[in-house]
């Protein structure tokens, strides 16, 4: 059945896209504060999956090891802010690019100087049974992690409009000095942003390391969440849904229909392409802030 | 989200420190009177050549970025257009001399980055270089896909022919030092005559205030496109050389990601919008990581297995890198000019000539 | 005025200089009666994985050899490593410093862009080069490619022993006719290479294949198995690297593809490949030429004697007896053993590279040998000559069962004739290309 075949690969690709989603909300929340476009956001996701499995390892329950790894992520992400990106504040944004893939060095190496390079898995005790909804395949652990996905965009929104931290981080993102000006603590607001970023990679790094292992080649996957920036603005967490439902869909629909004339193995640069394509029409992405110049 | 000036903390300082001709010819007889008479295999084969296509690469990505402050995130993909570019017209067209192959496969590369070059004209800061990775990893998978280009070399890593050039083999690593060193020098001045022109002050506008320069009559479309097939040119021709003169094989892996972020380390670190730049940029990206490994090595190698080692080495380096960016993020170039001109400044105080 | 290229120079000249002052420190000249072997291993990286199993059992193997024997006749065997993170510009590096020291035995540098980036080098200063499992194919050709060895499997060696494990599976490789068989290869020229190989088998024996690219690094295959869900094949040959082995076994699952109708090849047949898949890897079955376990005497000594001193390379004892330690063992094995048979022709000596090459040449470890070294059952035997610089090496089948791995099936011998036409005709066009002398090796081993 040909349309039973374009839905399970279409629904296919959306549920992946929700996992690029969730990787390109962690880069949303830094950029939308600071500017930066963070890319040890990848190996942050290392660093945290990491640690969590090699706590439940050891022996410790699943709880403690949520909230040492959460605690610790706090830790690096405070240590960033404070060490890396507040001295470069006035800065071009090339050079906190570039300080955060020195920085993203720093974490790889720790992480695994401190856990091993080895292999892990990950079971998050999730079958991933295939499943049939009315003739279309649907994998369960997919929709799962499109659950948790929804659970944690569920949270951030009420986080930012209805707690007072929340609400100033939006103040400092619309306006720095002037949320400076009414006297906002910058400092709380950077801290709580970070703690939500590590967050952020603690529930991507786990749903991704059930998927692909716990090892180095996690923190690749930054490169799927690229173009779903590109795509749904860099500074929209809608966005990045709607970016990586969008990517998640056109690179397995292309690689399926169009793949096999080209010789296949398109989704490496596909999504950058139409993200490309896209862009040319609306520069600033789907939702992101219209403050680009265009020419 | 303000401007995204990307380049605009380095506005060139006015003082320079050195004289300009008397230094560079005395570095050229360094390298080409000195340097081939006292190294050995180890220096030209993992220091020198690649030093050399790097800064090349480096050179390449400066125009682009530090004069024209257009963020790439693709570089590696054109050293790659450029060294297949090589390859094949070596491969298909043997009676052509190499050096007119080399500029072929500049050509080659400076169409395929004028190509992608394109979104810059709508495109701007990080929505430009993200879609610049489009280039990265299309390259890489036409080079992988397509048989043609690795002469339907089954593994599809190939070896690339023998470097001569007119008629004289440079098959010993000197040879190839040689041939790199001519390359690159060739390519500097040609470079450094651009920068200087007003093209080059186009460019510079361009970066600085985009409107402005629009205001003043700067062509500001064709400026772009330039600055984009300038340093794809120059990037390809170090890709010749990286394939050529270096590793003497191709593989589209050698090309990856990492490797552009190799060069844009170059640029940020050696300091942008300076010739100098990329050339301090790739004498630090390329040695102080072996330094690092041996120094590493000859203190603690006996205390820990080279896993551990090579982690803690990943560690300083990023440090480093942050460190440098923190504490000197005008680059290298910076660093040296105050060097010099405290050096100077005592000179003038103790009333004692200075050059320069 | 800006100034191009002043000044720099000299302060790279500055950095040489210290370069250099650190390199003094290396050790110096090996003494008299040592045989050196370079190590380009990768411990940190996508790869580390299997460069610590691989290098971790090459230098158990070497220890082992010098602390019981006293090394290879009374030759001490040393090496020290050189990290290259899988990149090959640092392997080159590597090579360009490791080769100064003296005694260089052999070099294995386990990645194929690495040993294509040294062929050159190692055919001037005549040292062989080991590319055991892989490497270049027509390299197989001693005849052209007199210092490279890709010893016991090149890569179409493995697509054809694969094809000939499912026919015997199947019940002969007559029933194969009609059958469906997918390739699922990663996207980098490693994958591509026996894309007309299986195109070739295809044909002999009456399967369909259809061979599907999955792009590198492989984290997301949903696409492809949907496709693969579709087409219904008999088979899936998995010819993965990295993490797109886990994601595969995953990805099948999802799709309700049965994992003991995927067959793994050589870069798809380790622990760290199936442990990440968890209980979707249960069933999976893929080649090797060397079996796991420890249960075989030579890694009992290992485990008594070297780790029992505290002196093993592995930081994880449960790895002991893994698919890349054990390829390690075999590779010291065939090292060591060439290092041997080279010695009984000149002399009980360090020996230079050339005539390390000339052992390898003759490198015939039949299986009683074979058990005389105590890997009885971990590998058949090899067979290598002045042309064949293979050396007919036989592969088996294992299953994991969840746990560890399990022999499946009896050695099998790859189609080699069938495949050496094909490799001569690659090899002698590269010997067209680069002015090479093809070697008869009547001759040469008349002459010898």
């Amino acid at each position: 059945m040909e349309w039973q075949f374009f839905t399970e690969v279409l629904v296919g690709g959306l549920l992946s896209g929700v996992m690029y989603s969730l990787v390109a909300i962690g880069f949303v929340l830094i950029y939308k504060t600071s500017g930066v476009l963070n890319f040890a956001q990848g190996a942050l996701l290392l660093f945290a999956a990491l640690t969590f499995v090699s706590l439940t390892e050891r022996g410790l329950p699943v709880w403690a090891a949520i909230l040492l790894t959460l605690a610790a992520m706090t830790g690096i992400g405070a240590m960033i802010e404070r060490a890396v990106l507040r001295p470069l504040v006035n800065q071009p944004p090339i050079t906190l690019f570039m300080a955060t893939l020195g920085v993203s060095y720093v974490v790889e190496g720790a992480a695994q100087l401190l856990w091993g390079t080895q292999v892990h898995g990950l079971d998050l005790g999730i079958d991933d049974l295939p499943l049939e909804i009315g003739g279309v395949l649907v994998s369960s652990f997919d929709l799962f992690a499109a659950a948790v996905a929804g659970a944690m965009v569920a949270a951030l929104t009420l986080f930012f409009r209805y707690t007072r931290i929340g609400l100033g981080f939006r103040a400092v993102a619309d306006d720095q000095l002037a949320a400076l000006a009414v006297g906002l603590s910058l400092d709380r607001i950077w801290t709580a942003v970070w703690t939500a970023a590590g967050m952020v990679a603690l529930v991507a790094g786990l749903l991704w390391g059930a998927r692909l292992g716990v090892q180095f080649s996690l923190s690749l996957v930054v490169l799927k969440a690229l173009p779903v920036l590109v795509l749904g603005g860099f500074d929209s967490i809608a966005g990045a849904i709607v970016g990586g439902l969008i990517v998640g869909a056109v690179e397995k629909l292309a690689e399926v229909y169009v793949g096999p004339f080209v010789g296949g193995g398109i989704e490496g640069w596909i999504a950058y392409v139409a993200a490309l394509g896209f862009l040319l029409i609306r520069p600033s992405g789907l939702f992101g802030a219209k403050l680009v110049e265009r020419v | 989200m303000t401007d995204l000036a990307l380049a605009k903390a380095t506005a060139s300082p006015a003082r320079r420190f050195s004289p300009a001709l008397p230094g560079i010819g005395l570095l050229l007889v360094v390298a080409y009177g000195i340097l081939p008479l006292v190294a050995n295999e180890y220096l030209f084969d993992a220091i020198l050549t690649p030093f050399l296509a790097l800064a090349l690469a480096g050179l390449g990505l400066n125009i682009l970025t530090g004069y024209a402050g257009q963020v790439s995130l693709g570089s590696s993909a054109f050293m790659a257009v450029g060294a297949y570019a090589a390859y094949n017209l070596a491969l298909r067209l043997p009676g052509v001399p190499f050096m007119i192959d080399i500029l072929l496969a500049g050509v080659v590369a400076a169409a395929v980055g004028l190509l992608f070059g394109l979104p810059s004209l709508r495109l701007r800061g990080f929505y430009l270089a993200v879609s610049t990775l489009a280039a990265q990893f299309f390259v890489q998978w036409v080079f992988n896909k397509v048989g043609w280009f690795s002469n339907n070399s089954p593994s599809g890593i190939v070896s690339v022919p023998t470097l001569s050039v007119v008629g004289i083999t440079l098959d010993s690593s000197a040879g190839r030092y040689l041939f790199a060193l001519t390359v690159v020098t060739a390519v500097t001045l040609a470079v450094w005559r651009l920068v200087e022109s007003p093209t080059g002050r186009a460019l510079v506008a361009l970066r600085d205030h985009e409107t402005a320069a629009r205001v003043i009559g700067i062509p500001v479309l064709r400026v772009k496109l330039l600055a984009f097939a300038v340093s794809s040119f120059i990037i390809g021709v170090a890709g010749v050389l990286w394939a050529f003169a270096y590793l003497r094989t191709v593989e589209p892996a050698g090309f990856n990601l990492d490797r552009s972020f190799q060069i844009l380390f170059i640029v940020i670190i050696g300091g942008l919008a300076s010739l100098r730049g990329a050339f301090l940029g790739a004498a630090l990206i390329v040695v102080f990581p072996l330094l690092l490994a041996r120094l590493g090595e000859a203190l603690l190698g006996g205390l820990f297995d080279s896993g551990v080692l090579e982690m803690s080495q990943r560690i300083v380096l990023g440090l480093l890198i942050v460190t440098f960016l923190i504490t000197e993020p005008a680059g290298l170039t910076a660093l040296l000019d105050r060097a010099w001109n405290r050096i100077a400044g005592r000179f003038r105080r103790t009333g004692l000539p200075i050059t320069g | 005025m800006p100034r191009p290229n002043s000044r720099t120079l000299s302060v790279k000249a500055a950095l040489l200089g210290a370069l250099l002052g650190t390199a003094a420190l290396l050790p110096g000249a090996a003494q008299a009666d040592e045989q050196y072997f370079p190590l380009q291993s990768y411990r940190v990286g996508p790869y580390a994985a299997g460069g610590t199993g691989f290098f971790g059992g090459f230098i158990d193997y070497l220890t082992l050899v010098n602390n019981r024997d006293g090394g290879v006749n009374g030759v001490k065997l040393t090496w020290d490593e050189c990290e290259t993170q899988y990149e090959v510009e640092r392997g080159v590096e590597c090579y360009k410093r490791q080769k100064n020291r003296p005694g260089v035995a052999a070099w294995n540098p386990l990645s194929v862009g690495i040993a294509y980036a040294m062929i050159d080098d190692v055919g001037r200063d005549r040292v062989p080069l080991i590319t055991v499992n892989h490497g270049r194919t027509d390299s197989t050709d001693g005849r052209v490619f007199k210092y490279v060895f890709p010893l016991l499997l090149n890569p179409y060696s493995e697509s054809s022993g694969i094809v000939n494990y499912i026919g015997a599976r199947e019940g002969g490789l007559e029933t194969l006719k009609g059958k469906k068989i997918v390739v699922l290869y990663h996207g980098s020229p490693y994958g591509k290479e026996t894309i007309p190989i299986y195109q070739l088998l295809a044909e002999k024996y009456g399967f369909s294949v259809e061979q599907v690219e999955v792009p590198h690094p492989g984290n997301e295959q949903q696409s492809q198995w949907l496709s693969i869900r579709r087409t219904k094949p008999d088979y899936v040959v998995l010819r993965g690297w990295g993490v797109m082995n886990p994601v595969a076994l995953k990805t099948a699952q999802k799709v309700g593809f049965p994992a003991d109708r995927i067959i793994g090849n050589v870069w798809s047949n380790s622990e760290e490949d199936v442990i990440p898949a968890g209980d979707a890897a249960k069933g999976y079955t893929a080649i090797t030429t060397q079996a796991s376990g420890a249960e075989y005497p030579v890694l009992q000594e290992i485990t008594k004697t070297v780790y029992g001193a505290g002196k093993g390379n592995l930081d994880d004892k449960k790895r002991i007896g893994s698919v890349y330690h054990n390829l390690g063992i075999v590779n010291g094995i065939l090292n060591v053993e060439a290092v041997r048979i080279a010695q009984e022709k000149f002399g009980k000596r360090t020996l230079t590279g050339d005539e390390v090459r000339w052992g390898f040449e003759h490198l015939r470890l039949d299986p009683k040998r074979v058990e005389a070294l105590g890997a009885k059952g971990l590998f058949h035997s090899i067979n290598v000559s002045v042309a064949n610089h293979e050396g007919e090496g036989r592969v088996t089948f294992q299953q994991w069962d969840g746990a560890k791995w399990k022999v499946v099936s009896d050695w099998i011998a790859p189609d080699w004739a069938l495949l050496r036409p094909i490799i001569e005709r690659s090899s002698l066009a590269y010997a067209a290309e680069h002015g090479i002398q093809v070697r008869d090796p009547a001759a040469e081993e008349a002459s010898n």
